[in-house]
């Protein structure tokens, strides 16, 4: 599995689309940094990126290369390698190269514009890890998608599907529940409804880093209490972990009984 | 003659550990009208000590009277009583009677200042007193519960006192007003206190001016009062979830111009409030700018800037009467074809999601959602939810840059 990871993971570390996702966030961070001279509101920027585009470029990119290496998939399997291997080491090598880009890419411009001295470093690293995450997260719920469609199209369509329904639609029904239910209390339900959508579960744990948390008065206080505390940090983290366990998994199992 | 007459009226009474005379009531008891108590720096242990004619009490090299947490400390009981320049500590705390390092009680003329109070319940107490000053006083206190503190500096049914450069920390309210009018209430600085920076109650012709108000437990609260005027003052990092710059309530007919507001979780809360102009302020990055919670008529807003707000204004109704026009906003997105420096369309500052927040405040987790920011942009663009009249038709381009010096 190692060797297929490493021949991936090199594979798209020379190709151009790795470079230019590479540059586009370099030049994010740098554009962001010296307009705004100001790390903390960079900060809130980088958020609306991560928790959207980081997903968008995970789905598109982990579907793209699955059917894109169709072709050497069919050979390898010719070998006598383990077909988990394959997959799962073609997962990683993109999820790994992503997500590399995306740390890098960005962490480049704040290393020089001075963030260990700063004291955004750990909301600027938590930016980092729940971006990686998701990274992670996408590029495995992308690869179930391809697996399990042999049609181009319609895998296209589904993967974008997928990332329009965790980025906009969940919050669409969210919205809609809290409005219709109103009378009820919802702490609990708010709770959980953000941790079932890692999309929500990033962008909360993130606002909660922020100093934007008082702001969101008694509910903020309730979230806050959960999630500032050790225990709704180590679930929060275990809840995006079982956001990739679960999809590897079926990687892994569609992978073995699939037929070619 | 008229030598004779000056040291006759006015002679000077000194106290000190050494001196023939060893307390400060024994040196107010020798006095008579006008005349000068001076005291030397040293301790003396005190409470209770009356004031009952015109004198000056003077501390020379702040000497400290140290109520021992026996009681009230200096009460002033007759016309044009000045005490300066000593450290008052340990006033004490008591759930029945409130206590207070130094109190007038009915008398008018009277000056407070250079004084440092430490360890204290209530401050400065000005009770049915008018036409004094209370200058350059640092009240330091040690405030943790609401219930056990006391104000530092409290006016009650005062006419025509002025505040002046006083440091008010830690303590409950840092200043409070209640039935007192034409009170000046200038370069103060409130900061840490556990309640409010500013707390006044039904009290008109105020002028409140270059004050800064800091770090608050819930910032400044202005309530039933009419004809205030605030200038010049900075209300900065009130921040709670039940903080803000200012708290208005029932305010009539009130100016608020030239503030900086900046890092308040709201910067004004304004209920029930009308015919108030806001002109030349600044509200920087405030979780809310301003929040108008029904009941405000003909108000306006003009020549502010907001930058940098989550949201910049919110409302719950939609009915407005009330007038936005020339301020900058840092989020307005239009463009000016004709460089007049003026916006051609123009801004609506309401959001629909702040509609939503108001009514169910748990969809306040939705904040910076893409979904979020896709109904807003369909509201902005034909407003359905939100009053279609509350826009800014002027929105400038560039921020102004009010002059503060």
């Amino acid at each position: 599995m190692l060797k297929i990871l490493k021949y991936s993971f090199y594979d798209l570390v020379r190709s151009r689309w790795s470079y230019v996702y590479f540059l586009f966030y370099l030049l994010l961070g740098v554009v962001l940094l010296f307009l705004n001279n100001d790390l903390s509101k960079a900060v809130i920027t980088l958020m609306n990126v991560i928790i959207i585009l980081v997903p968008l470029i995970g789905t598109i990119f982990g579907v793209m290369y699955y059917y894109d290496s169709r072709e050497f998939t069919e050979l390898l399997l010719a070998q006598p390698v383990k077909r988990s291997s394959i997959f799962l080491g073609q997962y990683f090598g993109v999820a790994t190269s992503l997500a590399m880009s995306l740390v890098i890419g960005l962490g480049l411009p704040f290393v020089f514009y001075g963030i260990f001295n700063s004291s955004a470093i750990w909301d600027f690293s938590l930016l980092l890890v729940t971006g990686a995450f998701l990274t992670f997260i996408f590029t495995a719920l992308a690869f179930v998608i391809a697996l399990s469609n042999e049609n181009k199209i319609k895998g296209f369509g589904y993967a974008i599907l997928l990332w329009l329904f965790m980025a906009v639609i969940y919050d669409g029904i969210f919205l809609m529940s809290l409005l219709y239910f109103e009378d009820y209390p919802l702490d609990k339900f708010s709770l959980a409804a953000t941790m079932l959508n890692p999309v929500d579960l990033s962008r909360v744990l993130i606002l909660l880093k922020l100093d934007i948390s008082a702001l969101l008065g008694y509910t903020g206080a309730v979230f806050q209490k959960f999630f500032g505390t050790n225990f709704g940090l180590i679930l929060s983290s275990a809840m995006l972990a079982v956001w990739v366990i679960v999809p590897t998994f079926f990687i892994w199992r569609i992978a073995k009984r699939k037929d070619f | 003659m008229f030598l004779g007459t000056f040291t006759g009226f006015a002679k000077t009474i000194t106290v000190c550990n050494s001196c023939p005379i060893k307390t400060i009531q024994g040196g107010i008891a020798q006095a008579s009208e006008g005349d000068t108590v001076l005291v030397k720096k040293g301790i003396y242990n005190e409470v209770n000590i009356i004031i009952d004619k015109a004198i000056t009490l003077l501390g020379e090299d702040m000497p400290t009277i140290d109520g021992e947490d026996r009681g009230e400390i200096i009460k002033i009981v007759s016309n044009n009583v000045t005490v300066d320049g000593f450290k008052i500590i340990n006033v004490g705390t008591s759930y029945t009677s409130d206590y207070a390092a130094v109190r007038v009680i009915k008398q008018d003329g009277f000056l407070i200042q250079n004084l440092e109070l430490e360890k204290l319940f209530f401050g400065i107490y000005l009770e049915k007193s008018n036409n004094g000053k209370v200058l350059n006083n640092k009240i330091r206190g040690d405030a943790v519960n609401e219930y056990n503190s006391g104000n530092g500096i409290q006016l009650w049914y005062c006419k025509g006192v002025e505040v002046r450069g006083n440091t008010v920390e830690n303590v409950r309210d840092g200043i409070y007003l209640e039935f007192s009018d034409n009170i000046i209430i200038s370069h103060n600085l409130s900061k840490n206190n556990l309640r409010y920076g500013l707390h006044f109650m039904f009290s008109n012709n105020d002028v409140y001016e270059y004050n800064i108000f800091e770090n608050n437990g819930a910032g400044v609260a202005v309530m039933f009062s009419k004809f205030i005027e605030m200038h010049y003052n900075i209300f900065k990092e009130n921040w709670g979830t039940a903080s803000f710059g200012i708290l208005l309530k029932e305010i009539n007919d009130a100016n608020i111009t030239n503030n900086v507001f900046k890092e308040n979780t709201i910067g004004i809360n304004i209920e029930g409030s009308n015919r108030i102009n806001y002109e030349n302020n600044d509200f920087t990055s405030n979780g809310y700018a301003i929040k108008v919670k029904g009941a405000c008529y003909n108000n306006q807003f003009i020549n502010n800037n907001f930058r940098y707000n989550s949201f910049d204004i919110t409302y719950n109704g939609r009915l407005n009467s009330n007038k936005f026009d020339n301020n900058y906003w840092s989020n307005y997105t239009g463009y000016d074809l004709d460089k007049n420096g003026i916006g051609d369309v123009p801004y609506r500052p309401v959001k629909l999601f702040t509609y939503i927040v108001n009514r169910t405040p748990e969809t306040i987790i939705l904040l910076r959602s893409l979904f979020i920011d896709i109904i807003d942009f369909s509201e902005k663009v034909s407003p359905v939810f939100t009053p279609d009249d509350l826009m800014d038709i002027n929105p400038r381009m560039k921020p102004i840059n009010h002059d503060r010096s």
